[in-house]
């Protein structure tokens, strides 16, 4: 890696600071920026850790809304008990040493179209609170590695609606284990949301059609005659676009029927 | 029971006390005074014209202390290949060179362009940065049927085409061959891929170059499985270095399954770096770069035709290979798909009549040669991937085809110029299918369709050539080398012993097996006996560990030096207890005059040895220490029968292992718990290549499976826990020890097997498949699930 400067503020209003520096980036739990450092595939100047910021750590419940700090592990959203499905969600995210480091607001900052929680965001209608304002999930995520956020914004915390129900279904990719498709499924109380990751050249989506005939009728065969286009979905080493596409139905499927 | 410690005994690794506590002592832990650093700056086209480097910028830079290109390597000889095949038409293979950094074209991703030695890492990588390198990207040379069309562009513009050589085995046999095809009741043909796989060794390939300028000596650190061949081939053939300056260390290795015995241009260049700058010199391969610079394994593509008599008898087999090589001829690889494949077209059967041809291709790609198995899975999988297809379309039982085809009589001289020792398949094929518990298989498929899973079961036998040998055979077939082994028993003047062999451990448990030998052949306790390996200064010259051999030919060579340890040391016995000396019996550590009670002990011997106060030195040396190199009379052939189960998940082509099971011949056992890691470690390799692995490139040459991100190795939720069993053993008739080697075994049983099961699996619900190729993705299992 290229040499740098580390910051390691113990404040919100700290690292907002340090970030107004434009060779600044901010550090969360340095999953994928470290090994993108290590390839020299990045060179900023300054890294302003996150890590050592309490506000921004820890998990509450209040009033059926979970809310987790942007700097949490996801060893911790795992070992929760308010919201099983995202919980069961954390713990399957890479190895221990991943759940270990890698925090929820590392992971929607970056927005890896096969990462599991934009699902998890999307799919309960989430909301993600960063230092300046608070941005509902569906204008959140805009397309692959992009998102709402401005350059010197943090995620300071997220903000979950527990669902009546939910799960999430995912089908590793064999190298990576990323989700070559995932798919979370909620009952939310305006309704059913089905997102899904993964899959498709423009990140996380919500499968509209799916949530339509899930709202009339909740059981995996209401979805029989819904086809999804292959047109946008990624194809690769690991499969095809129109493999991608019978995946989404398949894992569907499987949450809907996990919910019951 | 055997006693601990002893040949029979699951005594436990004692390396593993100082790997798993993280005290090994790796290349890379290797830190020389004044030890500089060298980064390769390497293609990142698979095929270029280099119209010019430009280093002057970053020849300035903090920290470079200097910048070699292909013009520094113009005078040294290449990076040599250490096998000639002749092809079918009495003709040397072609054999570009390969130098130590490119020069005049890149011929694949990854090809070293320029070497940077700096002060520490980081500024060597920073000053590659600054070098400008005037590439002209030229079309790039990936498939191998497309590379020997006559418009092809060649990967080396000196040869004449990207032909390597056409290879034809048994010659003689071709028409003959053709005939009986022609003729035949039934030709059952398959067309398939063996995958290319990235061996991905725990430990990545480092190499320490040093000089002494007051003894002219150099030293070379390496991660390789046989240091002597490295000492030899870059000594000789690269540097001009000659051996009693060269000294060549590989310390404790983390792997090597094939990839690590070659010599690479690292070495040679760490090697002469050292002397150029006068400074050590340490080069550590990244995960990244050691995708596109360890050599590959496996990619042939193949066209099998068994033919068959009405009954299902075989008549005739008839392949047709394409090889590919790479870029460049890496050290063996030329005797991978001819030698370690042809002869092995016979497998467990008596087809009377074989035809073998094999094209080698160039390609712009990194260098293919062994890997674990080396030429034999290649050999198997097409084998028994077209019996299980035979055995479909005759209406016979896979296992009564095999089973009528049997080899049953020993020894054994198949039509493909190689002498089966012993071996008995009936007996391993019913110990499988008792392990296997096959007559379960019914009900368990039928749980599995309640569960809304298909399940499949294959079956396959295999066979293996180890300890390739005799020399004198293999010089005839194109080896450049010798394939003995050596040792040196060392006793001590108090008893214990110090035996320097030439097999070298990576992984295999030498320190723990070899002393078990020597243990039960003196009668001492084992903890008395310490291996030596891996240093050129201190052991005898000998071939290194690869295709299973050290045991074989390793172990054999300890045995004939430990012999005659035995009878110098009943010589000074007699002397000491006044007998003579045919009188003289060693049990448990005692030399016993044969009838009486007289006795003297080991140590008292060994003392003497080298105490010699009361010792007959007119007539015997003082000192006890012997050395033997063994050369094998034939190679030996271990063989097996294995299972697997398989669940496929018609929803998405998952598939996952259920069971497998495997049933070996490996003639007498030395340690049955390090061979069941053996066999565990080769059957979770196969089932990588079967179910997970596959390095691809794009038609422009990039490695797009170039990362662990992309390439699927297997882990220990992809595999189940498995079911091996070994008690069925004919033991090797021309070795002492009745070894016949384990390293490979489960990685050249397993594809077959894996493979066989998913297209059971797949027939049993009604599909019309008759093959997938590897790796049996979810994606391909349900693509091939459409059609």
């Amino acid at each position: 890696m290229y040499a740098f400067d580390v910051e390691t503020p113990s404040s919100v209003a700290e690292a907002v600071a340090a970030l107004k520096d434009e060779e600044a980036t901010a550090l969360g739990g340095g999953q994928t920026l470290i090994p993108t450092l290590k390839q020299r595939l990045a060179a900023p100047e300054k890294l302003v850790s996150l890590s050592g910021i309490a506000e921004m750590k820890g998990i509450s419940t209040d009033g059926g809304v979970l809310t987790i700090g942007g700097a949490t592990p996801h060893v911790e959203v795992a070992a929760q008990g308010d919201f099983p499905a995202l919980a069961a969600l954390a713990g399957n995210i890479g190895d221990p040493a991943v759940r270990n480091r890698g925090t929820i607001g590392g992971s929607l900052a970056n927005n890896d179209p096969s990462a599991c929680y934009p699902s998890a965001v999307l799919g309960t209608g989430a909301t993600i609170v960063t230092n300046t304002r608070e941005i509902a999930a569906d204008d959140y995520f805009q397309g692959m590695f992009t998102t709402a956020l401005e350059d010197d914004e943090i995620i300071t915390a997220v903000r979950f609606p527990i669902p009546k129900a939910a799960s999430y279904q995912k089908f590793d990719q064999p190298a990576s284990r990323f989700a070559l498709v995932g798919v979370f499924v909620a009952k939310t109380a305006d309704g059913v949301r089905v997102a899904v990751t993964g899959a498709s050249e423009d990140g996380v989506f919500r499968w509209t059609e799916a949530e339509e005939a899930l709202n009339k009728e909740f059981r995996s065969d209401a979805l029989m005659d819904l086809d999804i286009n292959a047109m946008n979905m990624i194809g690769d080493l690991h499969g095809t676009k129109e493999y991608r596409a019978h995946l989404v139905k398949v894992m569907t499927r499987r949450a809907i029927n996990a919910i019951g | 029971m055997p006693a601990d410690g002893g040949i029979g005994a699951s005594t436990k690794r004692r390396e593993d006390v100082r790997f798993l506590t993280g005290n090994g002592n790796y290349t890379d832990d290797i830190n020389a005074n004044g030890q500089a650093y060298v980064y390769f700056l390497r293609s990142e086209m698979a095929h270029a014209k280099i119209n010019g480097i430009d280093t002057s910028d970053a020849e300035k830079m903090d920290g470079v202390i200097r910048i070699f290109t292909g013009e520094d390597f113009v005078e040294v000889g290449g990076v040599p290949c250490g096998w000639e095949v002749t092809d079918r038409f009495g003709n040397a293979m072609q054999e570009p060179r390969h130098p130590i950094l490119a020069h005049g074209k890149a011929r694949h991703v990854g090809d070293p362009i320029c070497a940077i030695v700096a002060e520490t890492l980081e500024q060597a990588r920073d000053a590659a940065e600054a070098i400008e390198l005037d590439l002209e990207e030229l079309p790039a040379v990936i498939d191998m049927k497309s590379a020997l069309a006559k418009d092809s562009p060649k990967v080396h513009d000196e040869l004449e085409s990207n032909l390597c050589y056409d290879w034809g085995f048994v010659e003689e046999n071709r028409d003959a061959v053709d005939e009986a095809i022609k003729n035949a009741h039934h030709v059952t043909t398959l067309e398939l891929r063996n995958n290319r796989l990235i061996a991905n060794p725990m430990e990545p390939r480092v190499a320490i170059g040093m000089f002494d300028r007051t003894t002219d000596e150099h030293t070379l650190y390496t991660t390789s499985q046989n240091p002597h061949v490295i000492r030899l081939l870059m000594g000789a053939f690269v540097l001009g270095i000659p051996e009693h300056k060269l000294r060549v260390i590989s310390p404790d290795v983390g792997g090597g399954f094939g990839t690590k015995i070659f010599h690479y241009a690292e070495e040679a260049f760490c090697t002469f770096a050292a002397k150029a700058v006068n400074r050590p010199v340490k080069w550590t391969c990244s995960r990244s770069e050691a995708f596109v610079s360890d050599a590959h394994g496996r990619d042939h593509v193949t066209k099998i035709e068994l033919a068959m008599d009405k009954d299902g008898n075989f008549l005739a087999l008839r392949t047709d290979t394409h090889a590919n090589m790479g870029a460049y001829l890496s050290t063996f690889a030329p005797s991978v798909p001819t030698w370690l494949h042809g002869t092995l077209m016979a497998g467990n059967y008596k087809t009377p009549l074989i035809y073998v041809n094999v094209k080698a291709v160039f390609t712009n790609t990194v260098p293919v040669d062994a890997y674990r198995g080396a030429g034999r899975p290649e050999a198997s999988f097409q084998l028994e991937r077209v019996i299980d297809k035979a055995a479909h379309e005759m209406g016979i039982d896979p296992i009564e085809l095999r089973r009528q085809n049997f080899i049953t009589e020993f020894p054994y001289a198949t039509p493909v110029a190689v002498e089966y020792d012993t071996g008995d398949y009936n007996a391993t094929m019913d110990k499988m299918i008792e392990i296997a518990d096959l007559a379960g298989f019914e009900k368990r498929a039928a749980e599995s369709a309640d569960n809304g899973k298909l399940r499949g079961i294959g079956v396959n036998c295999y066979i293996e050539a180890c300890g390739i040998a005799p020399s004198n055979l293999v010089g005839q077939l194109g080896a450049r080398a010798g394939l003995y082994e050596s040792a040196t028993v060392r006793v001590n003047a108090t008893g214990s012993i110090s035996v320097m062999t030439g097999s070298h451990s990576h992984g295999q448990g030498h320190e723990t097996a070899f002393p078990q030998v020597i243990a039960d052949m003196l009668g001492i306790d084992a903890s008395q006996v310490d291996i030596v390996h891996g240093d050129t200064s201190k052991v005898p010259m000998g071939m290194g560990t690869y295709g299973s051999r050290s045991l074989a030919v390793g172990g054999s060579a300890m045995v004939r030096a430990t012999e005659k340890i035995i009878n110098k040391a009943k010589k000074i016995a007699a002397h000491l207890l006044e007998a003579s000396e045919g009188d003289i019996e060693l049990k448990d550590g005692q030399f016993t005059v044969a009838g009486t009670d007289k006795s003297v002990a080991w140590g008292d011997v060994t003392l003497a040895a080298y105490v010699p106060h009361n010792y007959p030195l007119e007539d015997l040396e003082p000192g006890l220490e012997e050395t033997a190199f063994y050369d094998p009379a034939n190679f030996t052939y271990p063989s097996g029968a294995y299972a697997c189960e398989v669940e496929v998940d018609p929803e998405t082509g998952k598939v996952t292992i259920e069971r497998f099971s495997a049933a070996d011949d490996f003639g007498n056992i030395v340690n049955p718990m390090i061979v069941d890691g053996q066999v565990h470690g080769g059957i979770g390799q196969g089932i990588g290549q079967a179910l997970l692995e596959q390095a691809v490139y794009d038609d422009d040459g990039q490695l797009i499976s170039g990362s662990y991100m992309d390439y699927a190795m297997p882990r220990a939720d992809d595999v189940p826990f498995y079911t091996v069993d070994h008690s069925c053993q004919t033991p090797c008739t021309h070795n002492p020890l009745g070894v016949k080697g384990c390293g490979e075994a489960g990685a050249i049983g397993s594809p077959p097997a894996v493979v066989n099961a998913v297209v059971d699996a797949l027939r049993r619900a009604g599909q019309d498949i008759t093959h997938i190729d590897m790796p049996l993705t979810p994606s391909r299992v349900w693509q091939a699930m459409q059609s």
